[in-house]
């Protein structure tokens, strides 16, 4: 049976980036961008991305949205597309973006590619959490999401090697987005909303080494058994654990529940407080030996500032920073090219402080020393 | 000059099947006799005499093939394969790939050696044991170091008889509890990190700094009262020699670990640098790459583990020992860690290291290093001119030794085209596939190259050409490449992902038929 490739334009990424806007989310940005002389970057991006696909073109089903939502980008590199739903042309919503994620996982397609930047991103993981491979082409100002390729074209020849069944392996990817109002005067206020089943970059793994564990998951559990063991050999002591998958880990090996965005904070292997903001920390971390556990949100490496401003430079002086424990798999290191750890918690002297040389849990028994920047 | 370049090479592409698909039944490769009468009632119900436990319930699973099938098989397979001594071998990077003298081989063929038996008794089997302490000898002399072992069965296993040694060092003193970490660095060959995870330590990892030396400032960040040992390879698999090298041991002194150097590469550096000079207290060498014995499939291999003196009451036993009359085995060492394998190593590694030492000399192994280290800057001369081809930390300020590791990574953003497809298509020139890197990649879409002094300029200019050749089509036509290999035997594999899944691999027929009932 053909194998089938689902494509999402979102129309308007992009667009403000050209013309200074920092982004491109909301009807009356883009209708400035408009105004501004600004061009469609998604679509020719699209394009770029679909003929990477080469022969395999002719081989599979393309299912996609009408007209500039993927449609018409279909056909310009030749295709003859299966087209769902409707939309208004030339007013395309967030909504839409949703809608057509929703229903192309409803058909049953292989993969989502979808174009755009982290708004685009968003709309795709409200609708399809982890529930289908998607892989997404760069066209957006923002791209603080790690579900991203790191072009059109690269996007394009991932998802031949997924539907050619050359790669099978998928990682947990951060979907992230940026307040665009306080970005543009001048403020990083960076949320992680969730995650994506994205391909494994091929970049750094190879294709075809067998006996590798399929995904992250025996990674993320020897990293979760490392912590685990402390927390056994400290059963008074606060584990205040940060958002994202890896940290997720230490509390499904718990059997405990826990949020994947949140903080949370656990006491002798137990769920003490879930989804706790600074306030909440301090009343709890006052007087208690504490150890913070935190990953690498996104790609850029950020471990602290990034989608969980929880963790403030009050909480951290609280814990004190010799106790904060950072836990990220090998390949999510490698993947930083050797770039340092970032830090922004608003406070210089405490970035300041958390700069220099720190050891990252990468597995049971396993770390790196490596190097974290302000 | 124009470099000669395999244009039209054409490997034999039989698709042969899985011997157990050429199986028929009732086909026999041999009709063994029925025994004589006399013989079968001299004999008795032999079946009957086994244990009942040990006796099949069912035939095994054997094929049935015709001796002439059997023959013509493996005769295909063969001609499918792109071994060593039929193409250039600069391919294999880390592997220290070159030529074994074909005289060696008949030395261990000679049956007044491969008749001896381990067990016999050491007054019949003192020529050995000679050659054994002869070697012992000349290893000392190369790394400096006071007491070596051959029994490790390869440089993995060197290794671990380090890690092994440092657990027996620490528990000696009282301290393992507390020494409980060993550091090793992200280009050292995993080993170095797996063998003392192995041995029961936790191990830290350093990344390089920006001139891709492993980072000093994180060394000494790493280091504690915990420090146990550093293991690590140098010149690294990037072929950069960490210059300070001796400030790193000094540091892990420092802090009381011992430190370990993998000299797993030690062909850039024979006859010109030592382990012992630069403060170590234990190395290695893969005595069947470094020392002109057959590395890979063609094996054995055998790893020497070497140590200072305060270390080496804990080196396995048996040891060979020479009392000024005879050569002897010698198992009385309390401390010992006891035995890494059988008996004392793989004996016909030795004698043909030996053979082969002797025939270079001691001027002979430093050209040896000589050789391979301007092979390599010759090559990496050419290579770094072609299109989409670069090579880690290029422009560094440090010479690379005798190897050097490249990325298409620009190619891949260029054209799509990856160095799995690269790797694909070199065989169409008859040359066989090269080393990438050890995983993950850190450097990405990774090429290893090592052109040991073996070489030829001919030989280094052929492969460049292919290189610059293949680079060449990659731009102009990336499909045809990402389709590749094209004339040569190997095929893409069809159904990667299924290689990641342990529910679908399968290593035996066996294992294949419960995975895949047909």
């Amino acid at each position: 049976m053909a194998k089938k490739l689902g494509l999402i334009v979102n129309p308007f990424a992009g667009m403000g980036g050209r013309v200074g806007l920092k982004g491109s989310d909301g009807k009356e940005t883009i209708r400035r961008a408009i105004e501004l002389g600004a061009k469609p970057e998604a679509p020719g991006r699209a394009v770029e991305a679909l003929k990477a696909l080469g022969d395999l073109l002719g081989q599979i089903e393309l299912v996609t949205y009408p007209h500039e939502m993927g449609e018409a980008e279909a056909r310009q590199a030749g295709l003859s597309p299966t087209v769902l739903g409707s939309i208004a042309q030339g007013e395309t919503t967030p909504e839409d973006t949703e809608r057509a994620a929703r229903e192309l996982l409803a058909y049953g397609v292989d993969l989502l590619l979808f174009v755009g930047g982290d708004g685009t991103a968003r709309n795709v993981c409200s609708a399809i959490g982890q529930n289908l491979p998607a892989l997404g082409v760069p066209a957006g100002v923002k791209i603080h999401s790690a579900v991203y390729a790191t072009t059109p074209r690269s996007a394009g020849d991932l998802a031949r090697l997924v539907l050619e069944e050359r790669v099978g392996r998928m990682q947990d990817a951060e979907v992230m987005d940026i307040d665009e109002e306080a970005f543009r005067q001048g403020r990083v206020s960076a949320t992680l909303y969730g995650y994506l089943r994205v391909p494994a970059d091929q970049t750094h793994v190879q294709n075809m080494k067998s006996g590798r564990a399929p995904g992250d998951e025996a990674a993320v559990g020897a990293i979760a058994e490392h912590i685990v063991e402390d927390m056994e050999e400290n059963p008074d002591r606060l584990y205040v654990l940060g958002p994202g998958t890896t940290t997720k880990a230490i509390k499904d090996r718990l059997a405990i529940p826990g949020t994947l965005l949140g903080v949370d904070v656990v006491r002798d292997q137990k769920l003490l407080a879930a989804d706790v903001g600074e306030q909440r920390l301090l009343e709890l971390l006052s007087g208690h030996p504490a150890t913070v556990v935190v990953t690498i949100i996104g790609g850029q490496g950020y471990i602290f500032g990034r989608g969980n401003q929880q963790l403030s430079p009050r909480v951290l002086a609280a814990v004190g920073l010799e106790n904060i424990v950072v836990v990220a798999t090998r390949d999510k290191l490698i993947g930083l090219r050797g770039a340092p750890l970032l830090v922004d918690t608003g406070d210089p002297e405490t970035d300041r402080r958390l700069g220099g040389y720190r050891r990252v849990v990468t597995g049971y028994h396993d770390t790196f020393v490596y190097r974290v920047e302000a | 000059m124009t470099a000669r370049v395999r244009k039209d090479y054409q490997q034999a592409r039989w698709n042969e099947p899985i011997v157990y698909e050429l199986s028929l039944p009732g086909a026999r490769g041999v009709l063994v006799p029925e025994p004589e009468p006399e013989v079968q009632a001299a004999a008795g119900d032999v079946l009957k005499a086994l244990p009942a436990g040990m006796a099949r319930k069912e035939l095994p699973n054997l094929p049935e093939v015709s001796q002439k099938h059997v023959l013509a098989h493996y005769l295909h397979l063969s001609q499918e394969t792109l071994g060593s001594n039929i193409t250039n071998d600069i391919s294999e990077g880390t592997c220290t790939m070159k030529y074994n003298p074909r005289i060696n081989e008949t030395l261990v063929q000679d049956p007044r050696f491969c008749e001896l038996h381990p067990d016999q008794d050491e007054d019949t089997v003192q020529g050995i044991l000679e050659i054994y302490h002869r070697f012992a000898k000349i290893i000392k002399e190369v790394s400096g170091m006071d007491d070596v072992t051959f029994q490790p069965g390869g440089g993995n296993h060197a290794v671990y008889t380090a890690a092994s040694t440092v657990r027996a060092y620490w528990m000696a003193k009282g301290q393992l509890a507390q020494r409980n970490e060993i550091i090793t660095t992200i280009f050292s060959h995993p080993c170095d990190a797996a063998a003392p995870a192995t041995a029961g330590f936790k191990v830290i990892t350093l990344y390089p700094d920006k001139q891709g030396v492993p980072d000093i400032e994180a060394l000494k960040a790493a280091v504690s009262e915990h420090t146990a040992a550093i293991f690590m390879t140098n010149p690294e698999d990037l072929g950069i020699f960490n210059p300070r090298v001796d400030e790193f041991v000094k540091i892990v002194h420092a802090a009381g670990g011992l430190c370990f150097y993998d000299q797993a590469n030690a062909n850039a550096f024979l006859g010109v640098a030592r382990a012992a000079e630069a403060g170590f207290d234990m190395c290695h060498f893969n005595v069947h790459k470094t020392f002109g014995t057959p590395h890979g499939g063609e094996g054995p291999a055998n790893g020497a583990f070497c140590c200072r003196k305060e270390l080496s009451q804990f080196l396995p036993v048996p040891r060979v020992e020479y009392d000024g009359k005879k050569y002897f085995l010698n198992s009385n060492y309390p401390n010992s860690i006891g035995k890494v394998r059988d008996f004392m190593g793989t004996a016909c590694v030795i004698l043909k290291a030996y053979a082969w030492t002797m025939m270079m000399g001691a001027d002979g192994l430093r050209e040896c290093a000589d050789i391979s280290v301007i092979n390599n800057n010759y090559m990496l001369a050419q290579l770094e001119h072609v299109k989409g081809l670069d090579y880690a930390f290029r422009g560094n300020g440090i010479k690379r030794q005798e190897q050097a590791r490249y990325t298409w990574e620009q190619l891949k953003k260029d054209t799509g085209v990856g160095t799995d497809d690269v790797n694909n298509r070199i065989a169409d020139y008859g040359i066989e596939h090269y080393w990438t890197s050890h995983h993950p990649w850190v450097i990405p879409e990774p090429m290893t190259l090592e052109p040991c002094e073996t070489y030829s300029i001919d030989d280094l200019d052929e492969y460049c050409a292919v290189i610059k050749r293949i680079s060449d089509e990659a731009y102009a036509d990336p499909d045809f490449i990402k389709a590749a290999p094209h004339v040569s035997a190997s095929h893409r594999r069809a159904n990667d992902a299924a290689l990641d899944d342990p529910a679908q691999w399968a290593v035996t027929w066996r294992a294949y038929l419960k995975k895949h009932p047909r």
